[in-house]
């Protein structure tokens, strides 16, 4: 088919990784309503603050393509500038997270607290794990840019990148929506 | 279909500026009381359009070979019926043991 075997085998693994979600976003969905105690999550959600998490992410996504389409026109300058927002607006999120994480078990909720907790932790954590491992991607490859070892003959290399970077925020558009704004 | 064709600057802009007002649009309407017997579908309709439009415009799907959309799309699909299944399967044992 021509196609790049990279590409390819990394949409696949994208597939499986729907999958993996899949059945966390069923487990949490399943198990809501269902705590005996408390913290619940009208209780203890933070739209606000979230929301300000969600666009963060909307915008690393948007910083994302910005740095694949100047990596594919050569202009490094630029493709370093924006892989580099691109990991920091990663690291706000993480950032984030950790904050929402610490007041949560401040406030009483953690991992085998309840139902809740346990399904919360266990979707968002595995969800914050990846965007670890995106940024670690994007830092690594921001290190080779300034170095020199990143080129248009690399942009796949960045196109990959950026489809796992941009699976990491469809799943967070998803999270948000399921865990956060339908309580 | 070509591998390589993909969207504009201006495209990815435009892209972005409408996923930020339905995140906009979503959590203005989670405050609003008289949206609440239709919150979840509208919710879950909206976040529907933010994922294609991530999916189609930023991850290239739109332009790309179809054989991706394939390789996406199959699991994806399966996922969405796994947690659909599930729902039923529980929620209808949960009404047969409560008999509501």
């Amino acid at each position: 088919m021509g196609l790049d075997s990279r590409k390819m085998a990394f949409w696949a693994f994208i597939g499986s990784e729907c999958l993996l979600f899949g059945s966390l976003i069923s487990t949490y969905l399943v198990y809501k309503g269902r705590s005996l105690t408390g913290p619940f999550p009208h209780e203890i959600l933070n739209i606000p603050f979230t929301s300000f998490s969600t666009f963060d992410l909307l915008m690393s996504s948007l910083a994302m393509v910005l740095a694949l389409a100047a990596v594919q026109r050569g202009d490094m300058k630029q493709g370093k500038l924006w892989l580099l927002v691109t990991a920091l607006l990663g690291l706000v999120f993480l950032g984030g997270q950790f904050w929402e994480f610490s007041h949560f078990v401040h406030e009483g909720l953690g991992l085998t607290t309840n139902l809740f907790g346990s399904t919360f932790y266990v979707l968002t954590g595995t969800h914050g794990a990846h965007v670890t491992v995106g940024v670690i991607w994007l830092l690594t490859l921001w290190v080779q840019a300034l170095r020199g070892k990143l080129g248009p003959a690399n942009a796949m290399t960045v196109e990959i990148t950026g489809l796992y970077w941009h699976f990491v925020d469809v799943v967070w558009i998803v999270i948000f929506t399921v865990v956060y704004l339908i309580q | 279909m070509s591998e390589q064709a993909h969207a504009t600057t201006g495209t990815y802009l435009r892209v972005a500026a409408i996923l930020v007002m339905i995140t906009l649009i979503e959590v203005g309407i989670f405050y609003v009381p008289t949206f609440q017997t239709v919150l979840v579908p509208v919710l879950l309709f909206l976040s529907a359009v933010k994922f294609t439009l991530v999916v189609m415009f930023y991850m290239h799907l739109k332009f790309d070979n179809r054989f991706f959309a394939f390789l996406f799309g199959g699991p994806l699909l399966l996922g969405v019926a796994v947690v659909v299944s599930l729902l039923f399967i529980f929620y209808g044992a949960l009404r047969l043991r409560t008999g509501t």
